[in-house]
């Protein structure tokens, strides 16, 4: 069958346009990382490493420790994901194995709604009721503390991780759950004993997606955590202020003089978000991409 | 003496009616063999037993299904102490992915079995008698899956021996697998049926005449799905049907 040459150079036009718009999305990503190393990388060149892993971050004094706002990111990732991950997986396995179909076509969209609300409104109901409740129930001198922002984050991850984990849920097939059921598990043991364990790679994944998530949020974090570069160290340190990689870049960069060695050490703190960031991620692809779901039991 | 009986067993999905006034006796430990065309009620009425049916939302099961003389469709039946008693294979084998002993394990632990040494010997027991053990004693930990087909099956039973129920229904435990391995099953049946009250759906005639003691023959008509027409000794059914649609569809006239 022919067709006149017309409506295939239409459909060669149309075909041309979408391989250049993925193409270019790739060559942004490309674009964007390359402009990161170009202003990041003279910052390894023009601070001693020791100085630039070093554990004091005070730019006016020429110190440029990014330490405790790596390990400040990571102090309220993960307790952020301690406390989100029950949670998500909780919320997922209700909505998909218990709840009656009405109620999950409720919560479905509302988790949803949740995912869209925008941080700094977050961030505003952290400081405003989170913080205080934080203060008063844990003596703690202010409430703009590393928990308060793990909160807030938890919150932020959670929709990632339910949504996530509720598709690994649903990828179990219903042969497991019968063989459990007629085995005389109850009903409650054939989803914890059986479904989560054969989902396991799958929440695994809704962890780190969730971690890559609550990782990179700057503003809601910014506005809770108080901000305080010091190393969070020590038993109370959830309850002192922190400060991270996102909120350093995002307070200073506007501030600092152009091609200053500051300048190029938050681009440095940049390069190292994305490449955290970026192993995050590829390790959520490789248990999402790993051939057969191995699972286990308890 | 009589394991499982039924008196005016109807069942519907929601308004669809799936078995009708089905009246039998299932003999205790002895193989029965449901055959019919497929369509007419074989796994329903295995599913009635041991009440998976429940868990397909909106059916309704009217009658009784009296197991050792208790109705188990009576309200106050514990549906998971009666699945515990009427363990099942299903159709396609369904061992959970995780290792071999992992899955024999599964229901003694449900059950609150955890020494590590006691389980070792249920696992092991129960796979001697899956025939098993053999093929699978030198690495206990291997995936389920990486198992032939044929082997998964013999873990699934594995899995419900495990469990010592007093019945197992086996869904068309053979379809999926190859003739040699479908022998070894048969022969299982066969030395299971010393301990066990069996009962399987089957569409091979073959099958059921060769591995079965009793054999019940269902049949749909145009107006009623799921009609026991006929259920007696495998040799008198087989050579000597009471019924006109029994003897037509073992000779291959129809279904
Ligand atoms: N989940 C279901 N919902 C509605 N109808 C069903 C369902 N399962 C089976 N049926 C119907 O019930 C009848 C008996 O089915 P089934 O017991 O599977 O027959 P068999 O196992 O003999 O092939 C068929 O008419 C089938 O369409
Ligand atoms: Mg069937």
């Amino acid at each position: 069958m022919r067709q006149t040459p017309r409506v295939r150079w239409g459909e060669f036009a149309i075909e041309s346009l979408i391989r250049v718009i993925g193409f270019s999305t790739v060559g942004f990503v490309i674009i964007i990382f390359l402009f990161l190393l170009r202003e990041g990388l003279p910052a390894f060149a023009q601070i001693d490493l020791d100085n630039l892993f070093g554990t004091r971050w005070y730019p006016t004094f020429d110190l440029f420790g990014t330490l405790p706002l790596i390990l400040g990111s990571a102090l309220i990732t993960i307790t952020a994901i301690v406390i989100a991950l029950p949670l998500g997986v909780a919320t997922a396995v209700f909505i998909r194995e218990v709840a009656p179909n009405w109620a999950r076509e409720i919560l479905k969209p509302m988790i949803e709604v949740l995912a869209g609300i925008p941080s700094v409104v977050l961030g505003f109901f952290g400081m405003t009721l989170v913080a205080p409740i934080v203060r008063e129930t844990f003596g703690a001198p202010t409430g703009l503390v590393a928990f308060t922002g793990a909160l807030i984050l938890a919150y932020m991850s959670l929709p990632t991780i339910i949504s996530v984990a509720e598709d690994a849920l649903d990828a179990v097939p219903k042969l497991y759950r019968d063989a459990g059921l007629a085995m005389g598990a109850t009903q409650w043991q054939t989803i914890w004993r059986v479904v989560v364990p054969a989902a396991r790679s799958g929440i695994l994944t809704a962890v780190m997606l969730g971690m890559g998530r609550a990782i990179g949020e700057t503003m809601a974090v910014m506005m809770v955590t108080g901000n305080a570069a010091r190393m969070p160290l020590g038993l109370d340190a959830l309850f002192r202020p922190v400060r991270t990689m996102t909120a350093t870049i995002a307070a200073e960069m506007g501030e600092v003089a152009h091609g200053s060695v500051h300048y190029h050490a938050l681009f440095a703190i940049g390069i190292i978000l994305f490449v955290i960031t970026f192993l995050i991620n590829l390790a959520a692809a490789s248990t999402m991409f790993r051939k057969r779901r191995r699972g286990g039991l308890r | 003496m009589d394991k499982i009986k039924t008196e005016h067993l109807y069942f519907y999905y929601g308004r669809k009616q799936a078995l009708w006034d089905i009246n039998i006796a299932i003999p205790e430990r002895h193989i029965t063999a449901l055959i019919g065309p497929s369509g007419c009620g074989k796994s329903t009425f295995l599913r009635c037993l041991n009440r998976m049916n429940d868990t397909i939302p909106r059916t309704r099961a009217e009658g009784k299904v009296l197991l050792d003389g208790q109705d188990i469709y009576s309200p106050d039946t514990n549906v998971v102490e009666l699945r515990r008693r009427v363990g099942m294979v299903f159709q396609r084998p369904n061992p959970f992915p995780a290792s071999v002993f992992d899955n024999v394990a599964f229901g003694p632990r449900v059950l609150g079995l955890y020494s590590r040494a006691e389980l070792a010997d249920v696992v092991e027991e129960s796979l001697r008698s899956a025939g098993l053990w053999d093929e699978v004693k030198d690495n206990l930990g291997q995936d389920a899956l990486s198992l032939s087909l044929g082997q998964q099956q013999r873990l699934c039973i594995a899995r419900v021996v495990a469990v010592k129920p007093e019945v197992i229904l086996m869904d068309e435990p053979c379809s999926a697998l190859d003739p040699i391995a479908t022998l070894k099953i048969e022969d299982l049946m066969r030395a299971l049926s010393t301990e066990y009250t069996i009962v399987i759906v089957t569409h091979n005639m073959q099958q059921a005449a060769r591995a079965s003691d009793f054999t019940a023959f269902m049949l749909s008509d145009a107006e009623r799905t799921g009609q026991l027409i006929e259920f007696g000794p495998t040799a008198d059914v087989f050579t000597r049907p009471r019924d006109k649609r029994t003897e037509d569809y073992i000779t291959g006239r129809f279904g």
